[in-house]
Order: structure tokens, then C-alpha cells, then sequence
């Protein structure tokens, strides 16, 4: 089982250009900040938003291809989703809902309340059946919405946001849960999010959308360890930077240059922990390659430890403790000199 | 403390005297006459004019021909509902004022219009008469002339429905397999339940009051287009009590449909 897609539409101004492929036996996360395209790539692998241009293939068939004139329609392919909000049917109980995708494909309605029964009695939910969905707390919800999703047996399982319409206690657990069911389900496996936390949870594969473009993709690991985006970068926590390697240095645009130990040549990224930035009120005698001034221009406080962002040639983020916060007299707008040495510095090309 | 006390005060605010008195005029305006009709009605006689033939034939009359026309506006307003609210297409704006114009056109206008569309010399009258069929000055008239100024009452109040509901539902319903026609049948119709029962229900009043095209369409003639609206119209010169009663009973009926729908048209107090 796996799905090849190529989408390219665009609604209004906005335009979404996204490859993608999901091996067989891989759950794939697509992790971007709201209004990058998330739910409209969903949309569009789904039948309901009908792609510009492209091709949408699941297991070597082809379900849209514009240039060949081939589209087939949502309710012929062999897709489910669950949705943000659910989207349960308000007027039908929980049994009827997850019945509902078997009726549609022509169950007998016997068979198609035992199948649902099942269903429900995996998720845990089988005293439910003959509640209404309003009923429900939003983690039975989202169960229901899973087994209505899973019932009818799919090739593609798409969700959006799956976490995204519960509460923050009942997250852990109801996540852990998701993953269970994920992982014993054979299809497709395709979820969008905001939320990196969920994203890394449940995928084996990232795939970064910013803006209706994918930026960036791999494993959860080789994605925070060589961020590509500023989005990625600043969810991760780490400070991005990009110029032209030159042999122990980076080149950045305005002209400052870096020292940065693996720096071979080409484009790179250079990538610096925060933890290896220190903040000096006087320029700093010693050893670190890579000194510069700045101003501190926000300070944000996280436990014992602070986040200062440093306003300069190159903006640069230094964490500190509070303790030499205190020390240092660190205010909104204070003069200071930041140092960092050049092995603190990691290198990845473009 | 002491801005949460002053705000509990303040929960009445103070109106100026004009603005009551001005306020209690409108209202009786609308009190005065309904009081008029129950003091007048001859309680005595209620039963005996109720069981009159001409009263009994009237109200037969009247709930065929709003029945039926309620049951045209939901087999032909419920699509165009649809049409309006989901469809976009050039001259969409322009054919949903012509189809809501009955509510504001005089119902004597519609009359003349429906006339000229299926009368004797009418653009389809000619047409429909090859087939044998005549619609002015019968209870199939009647009928049409109510469906004609009763419809836009249920086209709006569907289509507000349709276009208020969550249309994602529908995307739900599609992805796990269901055909459009099934999506409409078991999804958007019980959706949008309450709207379609209001609009029914709305539609349904409309025609059992009306008047002007039916009588302009239909012409009255007792047991076949003489409605209740017009067997009170000709009582009133004939015999009043009658048309007292025959009044009382359109209020009744008013009031059940204004109590039924109170949660929707008056708000929840």
C-alpha cells in the first residue's frame, strides 16, 4: 500500500505545490503552521477540492491526473478521513455514524450494525451505541471518528488535526491510544498537524509545509538535528542561519562571517544551539572564534533558564541561566557582546 | 466590588415616558381587534355555525388547497432551495428576487399574472387547454394560486437553512462512500430538519390565509375555489356571525403555528 502524489491548485492567491509519497507500512506527519495548506493537501487528496494539476495515485492506480482528464470522485475512492472537529452526524447515534460508510457502500444494514458493533467495541466505545455524538466527551469523539473512519476498511487514511480538538490533560493518554490504532491499521497512513509534539508522536516520516511548499522532510530525528526553515528552526529552538561555507567560515548576505569548524564549501545552513551562545556584557578576551556586539531585545523566561534574543548584524538567540541574568543586570535593550566558538557550529549543506 | 454592585443596580434601565406611551399605543394597535373578534363571537352559536354545511365545505376547501400547496412547495422549493444556495450560476440573483417576489408583491397582482400565464389566452393556458386542462376558476387553480404566493416563504427559509448548515458535513458523508443523492437524503435533509419544518409550516399559513390571488385566480365559488379568507369576505355582508366564527377559527389556527415556531421566529425568553 502506498500513495504517489503530485498536487499543484490554488485557491485565490494561494497556491499549493506538494509531492508527496507514503511507503507502505510508514506513517507520515505534514507539519506546518496554520494556513500553509495543511487541510487543503487533505482536501485535495481527498476528491473534495479538485487539484489544478498533478496526479493522485494509491497503490498504482491513478485517482486524479487533470492532464489525462481522470478524476475520480470522493465517494468512490478508497480514501477515509477524520476531520478536525470530527464531524460527527448529529442526528444519527454513534452506532449509525460508524455504520454510516458501510451503508453508503451498499451493506446490508444487519451486517453493517455488526460490523460497526465491532468497531466500537475496539475503540471501547460499544456501551456508547446508542448515544448521540453530542453526547460524547471529545476523546470518545475522536474514537468514534477513527472507527467510522476505519470501518469501511480504506486505503488511505487521511487525518486532520486529530489531536487538535482536545483537551490538554487528556492528550497524552488519547495520543498514545491514536498511535495503537495507527499502528494496527494497513493502509496509508497520512496525518497533518500543527503541532510538532503530535507530529513526532505518531510519524516515522516529517514532512515540513510552509506557505503551500514542502520544505523539508525525513525522519523526526534528522529533521530537528538539520532544520531547513526558519519554522522548523524556531519550533525546535535552535538559531538557523544561511550563507556561503568557505573553508572554516560562513559567509552570510550582509557580510558577516562566521567561524564554523566543518564549514566546507557551497550554500550551507548553519545551525547554532542557543545553549552555546554566551552573553558578556564587555567585549570578551579568550578563546571563542566568533564574537560580535548586539542589543537584548526580548527576554523570555522558561524555568531556571532565560531565552534572550540578541538584535544585531545577525540576530541570534542565547539562552542563559537566570542566575546570570541577574548577574549580567540583563534588561530589554541592554548593550551586550555574545560569543560562541566555531565546533559549536553545525554545518549542512543547502 | 463595588462596580459588580452598582452594574446588579443598573440592570433596568430607566425609559424615557414618551417612548412608553408611544410604545403602549402599538401595542394596542394589535391587542384591540383580537380582543374585538373574541368578544364579538356569538359563543352560543360557535358550535352550530361551525357545523354549518357552507362553514364545514370552506374549512374542507381550505386545508385540500394549503395542504396541497405546501406539499407542490416542498417537492419544487426544497431543489430550488438548494439551487439558490449551493449553485452559482449567471442569473442566479436576478431569478431568486423573481422567485421571492410574491412575498411582497399584492396577492391581486399575482392573481392577474398567474391569469395571463395559464388563463384561457394565457402563454401556457392555450397549451395546457390541448391536454384538456383548465386551471382558472377551479380547486386546481386555488391550489396553484396558494403555492404562488406561499412557496417563497419555505424557498428562503430552506435555503437560510441550507446555507447556515456546515457544509463539511456533506464532505464527511462523501468520503465514506456516500453518493450525492444519499448525502442529501440522509444528511443535508435531516440537518437542516428544523428549517424545513419552519419553512413548511410558514409556507402552510401563508396559503391557508390567502386571499387576493385566489380569488383574482380562482374566482369563489363555493365548495370548488371558495376558500376560508373569502367565505369570511362574503359572510360579512351575509351573515356575520358566521364570519366571526370563521375568523376565530383562522386566529386559532394562527396562533398554534406562531406558538409552534415560537423558539424560532420569537427567540427564547
Amino acid at each position: 500500500m502506498s500513495l504517489e502524489a503530485r498536487i499543484r491548485l490554488g485557491i485565490g492567491a494561494f497556491e499549493l505545490d506538494v509531492d508527496l509519497k507514503v511507503d507502505p507500512g510508514e506513517v507520515v506527519a505534514v507539519l506546518g503552521p496554520n494556513g500553509g495548506g495543511k487541510t487543503s493537501l487533505l482536501r485535495g487528496l481527498a476528491g473534495l477540492l479538485p487539484l489544478d494539476a498533478g496526479r493522485v495515485s494509491l497503490d498504482g492506480v491513478v485517482l486524479e491526473e487533470p492532464a489525462a482528464g481522470v478524476f475520480v470522485p470522493s465517494e468512490r475512492r478508497p480514501i477515509a478521513m477524520v476531520f478536525q472537529d470530527y464531524l460527527l452526524f448529529p442526528h444519527l447515534s454513534v452506532l449509525e455514524n460508524v455504520a454510516f460508510g458501510l451503508r453508503s457502500r451498499g451493506m446490508s444494514r444487519p451486517e453493517a450494525s455488526a460490523t460497526a458493533h465491532r468497531w466500537l467495541e475496539r475503540v471501547g466505545l460499544a456501551a456508547e451505541a446508542q448515544r448521540k455524538p453530542a453526547s460524547l466527551s471529545g476523546g470518545q469523539a475522536q474514537r468514534v471518528a477513527l472507527a467510522r473512519a476505519l470501518a469501511t476498511n480504506p486505503a488511505l487514511l487521511l487525518l486532520d488535526e486529530p489531536m487538535a480538538a482536545l483537551d490538554a490533560s487528556t492528550r497524552v493518554e488519547l495520543r498514545r491510544d491514536l498511535r495503537r490504532h495507527l499502528e494496527s491499521f494497513q493502509g496509508v497512513r497520512l496525518l497533518v498537524t500543527h503541532d510538532p509534539v503530535e507530529a513526532m508522536a505518531m510519524a516515522d516520516r516529517l514532512v515540513i509545509l510552509e506557505q503551500g511548499r514542502v520544505l523539508q522532510s525525513g525522519s523526526p530525528a534528522d529533521v530537528t538535528q538539520r532544520p531547513r526553515s526558519r519554522y522548523v528552526a524556531d519550533l525546535v529552538g535552535v538559531n538557523l542561519l544561511k550563507g556561503q561555507a568557505d573553508h572554516g567560515f560562513v559567509r552570510m548576505p550582509g557580510g558577516r562571517v562566521v567561524a564554523a569548524a566543518s564549514a566546507e564549501s557551497g550554500e550551507v545552513f548553519a545551525v547554532i544551539h542557543p545553549r552555546a551562545v554566551a552573553v558578556h556584557r564587555q567585549r570578551p578576551e579568550g578563546s571563542p572564534r566568533n564574537v560580535w556586539p548586539g542589543r537584548a531585545s526580548g527576554i523570555e523566561l522558561l524555568g531556571d533558564r532565560a531565552r534572550v534574543r540578541i538584535d544585531g548584524e545577525v540576530p541570534v538567540i542565547a539562552e542563559v541561566t537566570t542566575a546570570a541574568l541577574k548577574e549580567l543586570d540583563l534588561g530589554e535593550g541592554a548593550e551586550v557582546w555574545l560569543s560562541f566558538k566555531a565546533t559549536d557550529v553545525g554545518v549542512y549543506p543547502v | 466590588m463595588a462596580l459588580q454592585v452598582r452594574k446588579a443596580t443598573r440592570a433596568r434601565p430607566a425609559a424615557p415616558v414618551a417612548l412608553l406611551v408611544f410604545a403602549a399605543v402599538g401595542a394596542a394597535f394589535f391587542v384591540v381587534p383580537l380582543i374585538g373578534i373574541v368578544l364579538r363571537t356569538p359563543w352560543a352559536a360557535t358550535w352550530d355555525q361551525l357545523r354549518s354545511p357552507e362553514v364545514l365545505t370552506a374549512l374542507r376547501l381550505s386545508l385540500l388547497a394549503s395542504f396541497s400547496a405546501t406539499a407542490i412547495a416542498l417537492v419544487f422549493g426544497v431543489p430550488l432551495a438548494w439551487t439558490f444556495a449551493r449553485l452559482s450560476f449567471p442569473g442566479r440573483a436576478v431569478l431568486r428576487a423573481v422567485t421571492v417576489l410574491p412575498m411582497v408583491l399584492p396577492p391581486v397582482v399575482g392573481g392577474v399574472a398567474l391569469l395571463l400565464a395559464f388563463g384561457r389566452r394565457g402563454v401556457l393556458g392555450g397549451w395546457l387547454a390541448t391536454f384538456g386542462i383548465h386551471l382558472p376558476f377551479t380547486t386546481a387553480g386555488a391550489i396553484i394560486a396558494e403555492t404562488f404566493v406561499a412557496m417563497p416563504f419555505l424557498v428562503i427559509t430552506v435555503e437560510a437553512g441550507l446555507r447556515s448548515m456546515d457544509a463539511r458535513f456533506e464532505d464527511a458523508a462523501r468520503t465514506l462512500g456516500a453518493s450525492r443523492w444519499t448525502v442529501l437524503w440522509r444528511v443535508t435533509l435531516p440537518l437542516i430538519r428544523p428549517s424545513l419544518v419552519a419553512g413548511a409550516v410558514l409556507c402552510w399559513a401563508r396559503a391557508l390565509g390567502e386571499f387576493g390571488a385566489t380569488i383574482t385566480f380562482a374566482g369563489n365559488f363555493p365548495g370548488r375555489t371558495q376558500t376560508m379568507p373569502l367565505a369570511v369576505y362574503l359572510a360579512l355582508e351575509t351573515n356575520p356571525d358566521a364570519a366571526i366564527v370563521l375568523s376565530l377559527v383562522l386566529l386559532a389556527v394562527s396562533l398554534v403555528v406562531l406558538i409552534g415556531l415560537r423558539d424560532r421566529w420569537l427567540g427564547s425568553s
